[in-house]
């Protein structure tokens, strides 16, 4: 036991623990909604996007989650209102993202004293937290989570058949608006623990293996919490024996979690569902 | 009072007169199957009286009144375009969410509600669908689960837009029989969509043909004839009666058979 005890002899671990804690859930949460509605590529662009946002608020003397949460929550603002235009781009999604990449690079170019924090932007620094910013993880984790429960019915609703919920009234841009603009703010809370290259880890890891093993929607949603908690504390603990980056403990745990499920027992209706799928 | 009339409308899309000065009404409890050739404004015309587009000119009333969005009476079945094969909601949390889905907060199912779902699977014998993920369902069983889910909550109306699409010969007829057999009971008006007119022959009481912007509403012997369909189809159109089947024939290749193998392809690209 005196293993496990001895890490939190030290407050940075009990810093990384709350704060990564905080993130996963939100980070779960937010991605099976991103997974059932297929839009986990435009999570990852609007990470990229935050990596402009961040550099630059450092340029301007700023706190760079504040740049990351400005630039992040335009983009998906402005990605919902283009929803019907941008719907299926992947191309002009990713000729953004590689923009705001090379905006990021060119801040940080003119900003030479931020260069040491281009890593811990990129990667993710969760053993340097400190209370201040948890309590600003846990404020940015309660109105990401208010607002997915205020819209969360018309959400699935319209994620599922948007053609029959915009019949019967729901305001299908306006869901999709505020729903990338919850993805912005969770994408800003997940950076700060693993980076803005690696939000994939816990927001679309643990929420396609937790659909890969759930069919119901309250299981899958507690599935994809519980799986991005695990192997966020877990990394930690990995990360904190071997001293390897937490975030690549983070990151091959999420892929092993994917891939395990992946393998999840086949269910026996595949077989007889494709006889008939003609 | 006419469930659905139309009084010289003009439905257009993106610039495209869909239907031009078309006038007709139809009455409480038929069932109508519209029929006509791909593009000719089935869809268009059912979203237009669901109130999502509304008519360029002319008067369209619903229930009597303007077309409302979200109007509790009307179910509706949408031709299916969104295919999301990966998604593994079961049938029950699919249709739970469309029930009240216009509601802000956490999505919920009270007791009637969940028995209203499990009475309305089983009266299409799909009780089964409930449980089972959407993505391990073939193209049938999801529009099964769809006709299920447009017949709950009562609606007067029903508009099922190409209902068929996608099962085999044996469920066409089940589903067709269930609408019949529900839609009788209750009442319910129906609007039915399809490619193929045989198959409606013994269920519809009139026959909604479109075409060529135009629209004649009549029953099968007056509609169905080589004068009417020639002008809607804007080509020579035969028409074959034998043995109790019709055949629409241009340039003599079955005009439906045509247009059931193009989307029945259509269908294969989406699926697969």
């Amino acid at each position: 036991m005196g293993i496990i005890t001895d890490m939190f002899a030290y407050e940075f671990m009990i810093n990384a623990f709350a704060a990564a804690g905080i993130v996963a859930v939100v980070s779960g949460l937010t991605g099976y909604f991103l997974v059932m509605r297929a839009q986990t590529f435009a999570g990852h662009a609007l990470s990229h996007i935050g990596f402009a946002g961040a550099t630059g608020a450092g340029l301007i003397g700023l706190a760079p989650l504040w740049g990351l949460v400005g630039f992040t929550l335009a983009a998906g603002i402005a990605m919902g209102l283009l929803s019907e235009r941008l719907s299926n781009r992947d191309v002009a999604i990713g000729v953004v993202l590689a923009l705001a990449l090379g905006f990021g690079l060119l801040f940080l170019h003119y900003h030479t004293a931020f260069a040491t924090q281009a890593t811990a932007l990129l990667f993710g620094n969760v053993l340097a937290v400190d209370h201040a910013m948890i309590a600003t993880l846990a404020g940015l984790g309660l109105v990401t989570l208010l607002g997915l429960a205020a819209i969360m019915r018309p959400l699935i609703f319209a994620s599922l058949q948007p053609e029959l919920a915009e019949a019967k009234g729901v305001p299908l841009r306006f869901v999709s608006t505020v729903f990338l603009a919850i993805v912005a703010l969770a994408v800003s809370a997940c950076a700060q623990i693993v980076g803005v290259l690696l939000v994939f880890t816990l927001m679309v890891g643990p929420a396609a293996a937790a659909q890969r093993i759930t069919t119901g929607l309250w299981a899958g949603l507690a599935v994809a919490a519980a799986l991005a908690l695990a192997e966020a504390w877990l990394g930690i603990v990995i990360a904190y024996y071997t001293d390897w980056p937490v975030s690549f403990c983070i990151a091959a745990l999420s892929a092993l979690g994917y891939f395990a499920a992946l393998l999840w027992p086949a269910n026996t209706q595949r077989q007889h569902s494709h006889t008939h799928a003609h | 009072m006419s469930v659905v009339a139309l009084d010289r409308v003009s439905l257009r899309l993106g610039g495209r007169a869909v239907l031009d000065d078309v006038s007709f009404s139809i009455e409480p409890g038929e069932f109508i199957g519209v029929l006509g050739p791909n593009g000719s404004g089935k869809t268009t015309l059912m979203r237009a009286i669901l109130g999502l587009l509304p008519p360029a000119r002319g008067t369209l009333r619903v229930f009597g009144r303007a077309p409302e969005r979200g109007d509790a009476a009307i179910g509706y079945l949408p031709q299916v375009r969104t295919v999301l094969p990966d998604l593994r909601v079961r049938g029950l949390d699919f249709i739970g969410a469309s029930l009240n889905g216009h509601r802000w907060g956490l999505p919920s199912l009270s007791p009637a509600e969940r028995d209203a779902i499990d009475a309305t699977l089983a009266s299409i014998g799909a009780q089964h669908l409930a449980q089972r993920p959407l993505s391990e369902m073939s193209g049938g069983e999801r529009q099964r689960l769809l006709l299920a889910q447009a017949l709950i909550g009562n609606p007067k109306l029903l508009l099922l837009d190409e209902p068929l699409i996608s099962l085999d010969a044996r469920h066409q007829e089940v589903a067709i029989d269930a609408v019949r057999k529900v839609c009788r009971e209750r009442g319910i008006t129906v609007l039915f969509s399809a490619h193929e007119l045989n198959q409606l022959l013994g269920t519809l009481d009139r026959v909604l043909y479109l075409g060529n912007g135009q629209a004649v509403l009549g029953t099968v012997d007056d509609v169905v004839t080589a004068p009417v369909l020639s002008r809607l189809y804007g080509t020579d159109i035969h028409v074959v009666r034998t043995d109790g089947h019709i055949f629409v024939m241009a340039r003599g290749l079955d005009v439906e058979r045509v247009h059931h193998v193009h989307d029945h392809g259509h269908e294969h690209g989406h699926h697969h």
